[in-house]
């Protein structure tokens, strides 16, 4: 029981911290043809997110790693039923890993529009798709008893669904133009602060209609009831969204940066918090649901896994940080490897 | 075309494709790790060359690398649902280890590496490339044991409709496992060897940076002589350890139908599946195959008819990549002797080198014929002897896998014919070669981004 609850958790946590590490890159990648006016600002923007990305990246792995380990059966079920929008994910995510290597190995504007085009697509679409994703995750998806898919990707595409996708492009979008912000001087800086600027009160108004949306289309908010003192997470949520805008007037930007990353934090944590112990929800019947503790391996898988898990994710953290914290410097004339 | 034959296609064509890349990062990692190390301890700026040449190299191979291993980790839930509810229990935790442990540290320093020459001493740099170089190939301990547990499941019962882990430490120890990490893990090496032989081949024959290919050439050389040794005199013990515990792979590997003792090697065969025969059989060697897996010529081993037919690997497949295999094996054995004999004289030995630069694609062959071998050896099972493969696909619409399959050919011939493309281009322009953007296009550059 318990062991469970804590895998639940954990999971929660991986895809936060994907969401607040990979999400800069998404957001960036997305406001490539926008912010970029020279060829020479998207090669800065692109090598603001160079040292990281990759290592960013592989929350997503761990989290869907993770899925498998902890909890085969939602793997299993998720990961079929959510096939066309997992791979078009999949695909954008590997034109945008390839681009940034490829960009700058021919001399030729043709060649780098073509790979900037993929970033742009490879950073917008998953972004997109995995708001949309996780929002129907929190509606409930159409799963049989036996855990069969009976929709297809445009049953994906309704307005929740949507204002979830919508959600998740802007909340990355103010994440990636405050990195950028923070790493970078001069015209391109001031185009990434105005950026952040004029985003966050959409993200603001996207923001509150998907907490009002999530009343009517889930069930999320039985767990608030239950247990008010959590509330809170979404008040903490709420301030961190807050702290973007009073940060990003003191031009703050790092700071500004860490509200935002707490602020997706956040809204991971609330529609986890929520849809506890769901994790894949029948929209057919409750009673088909797959649940952590219906859907979780063994007590010794669990066990050993978490030993794993203590070991090594605090090491990880101290070694990303050090990296972060190695290319915390402004991009520079020597930094544009890529 | 069913959903079954669709997912099986699709896997075999991602993973055969991912395949071409990682046993690349996982060798060239370590070459340019010892290239490095050089560097730092003599001073001598070749070996910088060296690092940034062959490191530039790597960097192409390892993006492409990185992108579609993401695919697999997919794939088992997307079109393989029904193997993942029954085997995630002991599998799932492997492939999390692999993330944790293994991926993480690879792409955290690998850009650590690529940008950070002017950030981090000369030392400490070079320690990052071995921590790449570590972490790459930790990453393929971890999947090769999760491959293993699939060809010989241990540490497991039967509870609740599906496989439940019983004994995290023998899935861990598993023989097969093992033999496998140290048949794999020096073949990446030998692989990544020939690649730079085969490119420093190509600008010894021009005569171009002779002292930077000549050092780069006798670090390949060094490297594949005891890797090719090795890989096939561990394989050997590898292919025993079959015969143990896979007799039907062994048994198709050999084209053998009928249990005898004094088995014999045939050098070719052509199976006939349904007559339960060889229609074609030459170069019978009495004996050897008892030999080889049992270590005794009177031996007794197993015949495909031993096995009911539903149970019985594709033969023709499964016998064809091994003997690919092996041959390749040979053969780079007896480049790497005769390498070793000529070494100080190889621009007299212009044929060497041609032979060594037209052998670049050889390890990939070899390298994919091991694992066709490996997984159509081990057909019908998932898991050998556990669960069939027609057992293990997703319940989903088999247009949605035809779509998606479609995909994967354009998109990875894309990144396929891109990636080669750009890797040939700068091993062509060798070490002196305007490096890419920066220099390039310094026009248009502010000296420092304001």
């Amino acid at each position: 029981m318990v062991l469970e609850s804590i895998w639940f958790f954990l999971w929660g946590l991986l895809w936060a911290v994907y969401f607040m590490t990979d999400g800069f890159d998404l957001g960036i990648g997305s406001l490539l043809p926008f912010l970029g006016k020279t060829e020479e600002d998207k090669r800065v923007m692109v090598n603001a997110m160079g040292p990281l990305w990759d290592g960013n990246q592989v929350w997503l792995l761990s989290a869907g790693g993770v899925t498998f380990a902890a909890f085969p059966r939602v793997y299993a079920v998720m990961f079929s039923s959510l096939y066309s929008a997992l791979m078009l994910i999949l695909f954008a995510l590997i034109l945008r890993g390839v681009a940034f290597e490829f960009r700058g190995k021919v001399e030729s504007p043709g060649w780098r529009k073509l790979w900037d085009a993929c970033i742009f697509i490879g950073s917008l679409a998953p972004a997109l798709l995995f708001g949309v994703a996780f929002a129907n995750i929190f509606q409930g998806i159409p799963i049989d008893q036996k855990g069969v898919y009976q929709g297809t990707l445009f049953t994906l595409l309704n307005p929740y669904g949507l204002i979830g996708g919508v959600l998740f492009v802007l909340l990355f979008l103010v994440h990636g133009a405050l990195w950028l912000a923070a790493k970078t001087d001069g015209e391109l800086q001031a185009r990434a602060a105005a950026a952040a600027a004029k985003i966050w009160p959409v993200e603001v108004v996207v923001a509150v209609v998907f907490l009002a949306a999530s009343y009517f289309s889930t069930n999320l908010y039985a767990n608030y009831m239950a247990h008010p003192l959590l509330f809170a997470v979404i008040l903490l949520t709420v301030v961190a969204l807050f702290g973007i805008r009073v940060f990003l007037a003191q031009r703050a930007f790092f700071k500004a940066w860490f509200a935002s990353a707490l602020t997706i934090v956040g809204a991971t944590f609330y529609g986890v918090i929520g849809l506890f112990p769901n994790m894949f929800p029948s929209s057919m019947n409750p009673a088909w649901s797959l649940t952590a503790h219906n859907a979780s391996s063994t007590q010794l898988t669990l066990t050993i896994m978490l030993v794993v898990v203590v070991i090594f994710v605090p090491i990880v953290l101290a070694y990303q940080a050090w990296a972060y914290n190695l290319f915390k410097t402004k991009v520079t004339l020597e930094d544009l490897v890529y | 075309m069913d959903v079954l034959l669709l997912s099986r296609l699709q896997f075999t064509a991602t993973t055969i494709f991912h395949f071409f890349f990682v046993p690349l990062t996982l060798g060239l990692s370590v070459l340019v790790a010892i290239m490095e190390t050089q560097y730092v301890r003599t001073g001598n700026e070749t070996y910088l060359k060296m690092t940034k040449f062959w490191g530039k190299l790597f960097l192409i191979n390892f993006a492409v690398g990185v992108v579609t291993g993401i695919t697999l980790e997919f794939q088992f839930g997307t079109n393989w649902s029904g193997y993942s509810a029954y085997v995630g229990d002991i599998f799932g935790s492997l492939l999390a280890i692999e993330a944790t442990a293994a991926f993480f540290l690879e792409s955290t320093l690998i850009g650590v590496w690529v940008f950070g020459w002017k950030k981090l001493s000369r030392k400490a740099h070079a320690v990052v490339m071995w921590l790449v170089a570590g972490a790459s190939n930790l990453s393929a301990i971890w999947i090769l044991t999760a491959n293993g547990w699939m060809q010989q499941p241990v540490g497991y019962a039967i509870r609740n409709g599906r496989a439940e882990l019983t004994d995290f430490a023998a899935v861990v120890f598993n023989t097969f496992s093992i033999l496998q990490i140290l048949h794999v893990v020096p073949a990446a090496l030998l692989l990544a060897a020939f690649f730079v032989m085969g490119i420093s081949a190509y600008h010894l024959l021009k005569q171009q940076n002779v002292d930077f290919f000549t050092r780069s050439f006798r670090l390949g050389l060094v490297v594949g002589t005891i890797a090719s040794f090795w890989v096939i005199l561990e394989g050997d013990m590898h292919a025993k350890h079959v015969t143990k515990v896979q007799p039907a792979k062994l048994a198709a590997m050999e084209s053998l139908w009928n249990t005898t003792s004094r088995a014999p090697v045939y050098m070719f065969a052509v199976p006939d599946e349904q007559n339960e025969r060889n229609s074609v059989e030459i170069g019978a060697i009495p004996g050897l195959l008892s030999f080889l897996g049992h270590g005794d010529f009177n031996a007794k081993v197993k015949g495909l008819k031993e096995f009911p037919k539903s149970e019985r690997p594709p033969v023709l497949l499964t016998f064809l990549s091994f003997r690919v295999m092996v041959a390749l094996g040979t053969y780079f054995v007896v480049m790497m002797v005769i390498g070793i004999f000529i070494r100080k004289r190889l621009l007299e030995n212009r044929w060497y080198l041609k032979l060594m630069m037209f052998s670049i694609p050889l390890p990939f062959l070899a390298h994919t014929a091991g694992w066709v071998l490996a997984e159509v050896g081990r057909q019908p099972w998932i898991v050998y002897g556990l669960m069939k493969t027609a057992d293990a696909v997703s319940p989903i619409a088999a247009s949605q896998v035809a779509v998606s399959l479609v995909a994967f050919i354009l998109v990875y011939g894309l990144l396929g014919a891109v990636g080669y493309y750009l890797i040939g281009k700068y091993a062509r322009l060798g070490p002196d070669a305007v490096a890419g953007p920066t220099a390039a296009s310094g026009k248009g550059l502010r000296p420092a981004v304001v």
